[in-house]
């Protein structure tokens, strides 16, 4: 079974767990400035919103790049960035629609979620499960079943 | 690891800046933040200097844990000697500054001197540059943090900001960052103020590592683990500080008017019931609960103000959604002032966060004002025209408001209560220690707070002892100096590490010290930990001592010591100081006098 990343805004508190787990992943060092998923704050703190790569089907990254340092993991689905391959040229950071693919100076390489080979350390760290690893068939099912159960199909037939 | 070993070094005279190593030999003795903070502050400055002229310094202090992935990791506090009470300073904030700090660099910023001109400090990892500060000079927290981020074109920097409070060198002025966060207490905004410094900018990218970062991760799944399953973290997660306005209520130790009495009959208007209750035009003002960095509490509340409230209905600047309600700011905006009305209290905390002001020492220096205009020493030509009545929903907006932007009767508010009571010739009505303002516990329904009060180093603080399960179980002052001394150590240690002292809610020393071990080099024991807070605390005492505070200043006013508190369950009593202050001088190896001995200092290492 293939799994997402499923994003709850409303459950996000923005404590930043997630992107420090990013962070040492992926760097062996606490430090959001490298994260992959980021975490956005509106209106004082009244929202906030994790944001990450959703690692499209046709992926824009992936047909971008010209030295085919992108990759598909056939077992996640995740785009992985082969670091040996990539020669830091940025195309992929710009074909990228959400702007989830970014340049990371310290290594000359691009960076962006890989889904942590299938353990995603973000969905592990969050608190409050604003972030959790599901199903992608299903990535829809909470919601649904929330206005499924506000369905009160008697009331118009009384 | 875990230490950045950085430590940046700001002369604000002559515009400079310099990068030096962190003394480890202080790191390992003092930890960080707190500890290591006022090591720097008394290697660094004479403590009779006067705390609002250049020769004060000001250090910004991260912990060896802050930027890290343990619980809380956000905090960072601001010392330096404090104007509120010319005794040592410190003050720490959550939100997400003090990581950010860290995470460019530094465990500590030091400020030297005083800029002739307002400037800003904008850094960004290496890169530290003063910049002038012309356009936001006479300007809000809020005003400030928006510009710099638009000037520099970078939404990533985190602001720790003074508002207009901070420039009129209001004596309670705060440090506020990430909005609404604040280095709330003792006036460190004022400081700030009089360096003519209005904020420091900053963005790292260079992370925070840890010694031992496997057994680190595997700890931190333990702690965090523990304190999610903690009953009173879900209560602080759920329902935040306020919850203590009903237990203090029940109890009879929530300060009212003025001190007069420990109970309020407007609670239920203020408590987090109300705040999630629809009021008749169906506004609900709670909107959700929000986190410091790195917490997994998530403490914070995020409210607005009905539209249609007088405060605001013409000033659709303020209907957006900012900090909210947390208990000192329900007490100090509310019982003490004798106010109800949630949407002021509201109001009045915005001006708090948007002009940087404490709301406690605000709230009990209206109290004190408002006593007196009942008791017909102040009159309204002295008041702009303001009915300065307990319970005046509308006084507390003015006031509140008045008083950050520097105008008219706030500016006698800005001086304190200390300082107010005294200029009209009624001192017995400041309620406080040394300067600073209660927070909303009553020493007579409560005594080992009061002789936690009378003792703290900074003036009257809730924050620097935790006895309440003492203070509760045992109405008397029976065996509490014991427990004081024994968690004004805890807490300075706790407060040395980098992270927030709610997570006691689930965590006991041991965890600290577990977190401690994994991400700093060298053996942590508990024994060490809590040795260096004891160290901690008695640096913090003889900084005061040299500056000229004695025993003397170990005090509690008239009121609590012989008015009985008139209801609740300390009904008759009044605050045992007399008896208890011995006690906790002699566990505390102090002369009789309250002067740290020889042997005391020796065994610390002092």
């Amino acid at each position: 079974m293939q799994k997402s990343l499923l994003i709850d805004p409303d459950k996000c508190t923005s404590c930043l767990q997630c992107e420090m787990a990013c962070s040492f992943e992926h760097e062996g060092v606490f430090n959001p400035a490298r994260s992959r998923i980021k975490i956005f704050e509106f209106e004082h703190g009244k929202r906030a919103v994790p944001y990450t790569c959703t690692q499209c089907a046709e992926a824009w990254c992936l047909h971008a790049c010209p030295v085919e340092a992108l990759v598909r993991n056939k077992t996640t689905g995740a785009v992985e960035v082969r670091d040996e391959i990539c020669v830091g040229c940025k195309v992929c950071t710009i074909a990228c629609p959400f702007g989830t693919v970014n340049y990371n100076p310290d290594s000359g390489k691009v960076i962006k979620c890989d889904l942590c080979g299938g353990d995603p350390q973000c969905a592990a760290a969050c608190p409050t499960e604003a972030i959790t690893y599901v199903d992608s068939a299903w990535t829809g099912y909470e919601r649904m079943q929330a206005w499924a159960v506000k369905t009160d199909t008697k009331a118009a037939t009384a | 690891m875990a230490w950045q070993r950085k430590v940046l070094r700001v002369d604000l005279t002559r515009g400079t800046s310099r990068v030096e190593p962190l003394n480890m030999e202080w790191a390992n003795a003092y930890i960080g933040e707190r500890g290591l903070g006022t090591k720097y502050l008394s290697e660094n400055m004479d403590p009779k200097a006067d705390a609002l002229g250049p020769d004060n310094v000001l250090i910004f202090a991260t912990g060896p844990l802050t930027g890290t992935m343990a619980s809380t990791s956000g905090r960072y506090a601001v010392l330096c000697k404090g104007p509120l009470t010319n005794a040592i300073a410190c003050s720490n904030s959550g939100g997400k500054f003090g990581a950010e700090m860290k995470f460019a660099g530094y465990d500590l910023i030091i400020l030297q001197g005083r800029s002739e001109k307002p400037v800003y400090l904008h850094i960004v990892d290496d890169e530290v540059e003063i910049l002038p500060a012309d356009a936001l000079w006479g300007k809000g927290v809020w005003f400030t943090e928006d510009w710099i981020k638009n000037h520099h074109g970078n939404p990533n920097l985190k602001v720790a900001s003074i508002g207009e409070a901070g420039e009129n060198l209001v004596r309670y002025a705060c440090v506020v960052n990430d909005l609404h966060r604040a280095a709330g207490r003792s006036g460190v905004g004022a400081v700030m103020g009089s360096k003519n410094l209005k904020a420091i900018a900053c963005h790292g990218t260079k992370g925070v590592r840890v010694d031992d970062p496997k057994r680190f991760m595997a700890v931190v799944k333990e702690t965090h683990k523990k304190l999610a399953e903690s009953g009173g973290r879900k209560e602080l997660t759920k329902v935040g500080t306020n919850a203590m306005i009903d237990v203090m209520q029940e109890w009879g130790g929530l300060p009212t008017r003025n001190f007069q009495e420990v109970q309020f009959e407007g609670t239920g208007k203020i408590n987090p019931e109300a705040a999630v209750t629809p009021n008749a035009h169906g506004h609900v003002n709670l909107i959700t609960n929000k986190a410091c960095f790195g917490c997994t509490i998530a403490c914070g509340r995020i409210a607005h103000i009905d539209k249609e409230h007088f405060t605001v209905v013409n000033r659709k600047e303020y209907w957006h959604a900012s900090g909210g309600l947390e208990y000192e700011t329900a007490y100090a905006l509310g019982p003490v002032v004798g106010v109800d009305d949630i949407d002021a209290l509201t109001f009045a905390n915005f001006m708090m966060n948007e002009h940087g002001m404490d709301p406690i020492s605000f709230g009990v220096t209206l109290a004190a004002a408002m006593e007196m205009y009942e008791m017909g020493v102040l009159t309204r030509e002295h008041t702009d025209g303001v009915e300065l009545k307990f319970g005046n929903a509308e006084a507390l907006a003015v006031m509140a408001e008045k008083t950050g932007k520097g105008e008219g009767f706030g500016k006698e508010l800005g001086m304190g209560s200390m300082r107010l009571t005294a200029k009209y010739g009624h001192p017995e009505l400041f309620m406080g220690v040394k300067g600073q303002e209660f927070a909303g516990y009553d020493s007579r329904a409560l005594q080992g707070m009061g002789l936690g009060y009378a003792t703290s180093n900074r003036g009257a603080c809730h924050l620097k002892h935790d006895v309440f399960g003492e203070d509760m179980e045992d109405i008397s002052g029976n065996n509490k100096a014991q427990p004081v001394k024994d968690s004004q150590d805890r807490v300075a240690m706790i407060d040395s590490t980098g992270l927030c002292l709610f997570t006691t809610a689930g965590w006991g020393v041991e965890d600290f010290v577990a977190q401690l071990d994994a991400a700093c080099e060298g053996s942590w024991t508990k024994e060490r930990c809590l040795e260096s807070g004891e160290r901690t605390w008695t640096l913090e005492r003889m900084f005061n001592m040299r500056a000229g505070l004695t025993g003397a200043d170990d005090s509690l006013p008239k009121r609590l010591l012989e008015d009985p508190a008139p209801s609740g369950n300390a009904k008759g009593k009044v605050a045992e100081l007399g008896k208890m202050l011995p006690e906790y001088y002699a566990v505390r190896g102090w002369t009789t006098e309250g002067m740290p001995t020889n042997e005391t200092l020796n065994r610390l290492a002092l």
